[in-house]
């Protein structure tokens, strides 16, 4: 049952700076993993950024190496589509902390040629942007026609235009928020402390012992992958149809369909995710306060800010409300910077961003074209 | 791309906008007005629309649209944040005109207010005659499905303003999309723009 990581070749750049962290720390030379799609032109002006989500990775448009499925949003980044790579040359990277090629726990530590484990350090949301900009300027890409992200991705999106205003055009943000609510850290807290639980995790120690923390890592899954959802979505797929039996078996096999859809969604994750990266990354997301350094007044963030912004929420999306795009909006307004905002409707909840939504498709590719 | 055509009341507040101004248009609907100001004035526009298809069409336009409530919303905005705002079609669907005239006036010295007059004539007949409330070219739609929850006449709109000690700088009355007199603006105009601004 305890399966390792396949150790699978990526796309990856060795950065020639270290990588100085918000906590103090420095990485030396990190490595960042990233995949490119389209051609770059030779004023190296069509460069979008792609920033993902929590548990997605650089495979936006490709096959993802593990699972073999299709990227993430290949049905948005393709030639001909809403981002179209036939004329923008698309970059995402492999966040900094996680485990698809850019250093993370599960990388090797160079002063003692074993995995970082807990010893690697806790990074933000600022650090993946700050190692994506170094990313940027080794690849002699200055400036960003556009930042995009949904969820997590929206905010490095955000943390993009707040840290380097004049290397960003046009920020993107989809379901997501300047800070992590009390309730997102709730429910991050309650995953590291199911993977923390599991007597496989040992401390995060685990990566030569062969096993991996299966049933916390899965367990972590189940409860965040309740919250991409919504009730009413649950209620539409599921209902309190049983799975597979036609009667209750009054025992705690998963009878009802909902409870077998969970765990399957927890077991498949393990066989593509750290159970160290995932700590560290829903870390990284409940520091996130891009007000915090400005003294609570997130406007102050965004001040005279060059960048155009367009923000978008979905209506039954709870763990990321519609209430804190427009709170992000307000702040706009007091900083007198450009704005659009929408919020679309669609009963998947918070994974609508990444679901089929022909009037997101038509908002992303109106905004990537407006100016031009 | 030809430009536009702007409805009668829209063509009347873009010709007087001043060129670079920066302007909040409130209910901006799919953005006409903000396209024909940014192509024609260049104009720094920005708009506040209720209805998320209007606010996505405008996105698409690549305009700076978000979507919210003149009765909420607009006290998001900053004191002066804008030399001009507009309000156009607006009023009457607001649950507190008064309160929205005085955000525009807050977030802006000048705004331009348009609204369809309740005693237009037409609509004098209808209530005289038929004992009905009216619908009309600009008020299409029976009672219980108007948007227009607070009808509002010339008369009614410049006590308001007197009231309040609002200056009135201007005023426009088209009466089937032409111009109308002053004096006769009371029964004859369909439509009226005011530019008003602070005291």
């Amino acid at each position: 049952m305890a399966t390792r990581l396949q150790p699978v070749q990526h796309n990856q750049i060795e950065l020639n700076r270290p990588l100085a962290l918000d906590s103090g720390a420095a990485l030396a030379r990190p490595t960042i993993a990233f995949e490119a799609y389209g051609p770059l032109n030779t004023a190296r002006s069509n460069v979008i950024l792609i920033c993902h989500a929590l548990t997605m990775d650089q495979y936006v448009a490709s096959t993802h190496p593990v699972t073999g499925k299709p990227g993430w949003w290949s049905k948005v980044v393709r030639p001909g589509g809403v981002i179209d790579t036939d004329r923008y040359h698309v970059i995402c990277a492999n966040v900094i902390g996680s485990c698809l090629g850019s250093s993370g726990p599960a990388s090797v530590d160079p002063a003692t040629g074993k995995p970082f484990a807990m010893s690697f350090p806790v990074v933000t949301i600022g650090d993946m942007v700050r190692a994506q900009a170094m990313l940027l300027d080794q690849l002699g890409v200055e400036r960003l026609h556009a930042v995009i992200g949904g969820s997590m991705g929206g905010m490095q999106a955000l943390a993009w235009a707040a840290h380097y205003p004049n290397r960003v055009e046009r920020a993107l943000i989809i379901a997501s928020a300047a800070r992590h609510s009390a309730q997102n850290i709730a429910f991050h807290e309650v995953g590291r402390q199911a993977i923390m639980a599991d007597p496989d995790w040992r401390g995060g120690d685990y990566y030569a012992t062969g096993r991996v923390p299966v049933k916390g890592l899965s367990v972590a899954r189940m409860a965040a992958h309740i919250t991409y959802l919504s009730e009413a979505g649950l209620t539409e797929k599921f209902g309190r149809q049983l799975q597979d039996r036609e009667v209750k078996t009054f025992g705690f096999d998963a009878d009802f369909q909902i409870e077998s859809y969970l765990r399957h969604q927890g077991i498949s994750f393990v066989d593509r995710f750290d159970a160290n990266s995932y700590l560290y990354i829903t870390r990284a997301m409940d520091y996130f306060d891009l007000a915090d350094p400005h003294g609570g007044r997130l406007a102050d963030a965004f001040r005279h800010s060059p960048v155009r912004f367009g923000l978008v929420s979905f209506d039954s999306d709870w763990l990321y409300p519609t209430a804190e795009s427009r709170r992000i909006v307000q702040a706009l307004h007091g900083a007198g910077a450009q704005a659009s905002f929408v919020e679309l409707s669609s009963p998947f909840g918070h994974d609508a961003f990444l679901l089929d939504s022909p009037e997101m498709w038509r908002l992303i590719a109106g905004f990537i074209e407006a100016g031009l | 791309m030809s430009p536009p055509i702007l409805r009668p009341d829209l063509a009347l507040i873009a010709a007087q906008v001043p060129t670079g101004a920066r302007v909040l248009d409130v209910g901006c609907g799919d953005g006409t007005l903000m396209a024909a100001l940014r192509d024609t004035k260049a104009t720094d526009v920005r708009g506040l629309e209720i209805d998320p298809a209007n606010v996505a069409a405008a996105m698409e336009l690549g305009l700076a649209v978000v979507q919210g409530d003149a009765d909420r919303d607009l006290a998001d905005y900053p004191d002066d944040s804008f030399d001009i705002a507009i309000l156009s079609q607006t009023l009457q669907t607001s649950h507190r005109p008064d309160r929205v005239i005085d955000q525009l006036l807050r977030i802006a010295p000048r705004a331009f207010v348009s609204f369809p007059n309740f005693a237009h004539w037409r609509v004098r007949l209808a209530l005289m005659w038929n004992g009905r409330m009216p619908v009309t070219r600009l008020l299409p739609v029976a009672w219980y499905e108007t948007p227009n929850i607070h009808h509002v006449t010339v008369s009614d709109f410049r006590d308001m303003l007197r009231d309040k000690g609002i200056r009135v700088e201007a005023a426009w009355y088209l009466s089937g999309d032409r111009p109308t007199s002053d004096a006769a603006a009371s029964w004859r105009a369909e439509h009226a723009i005011f530019l008003i601004s602070r005291t």
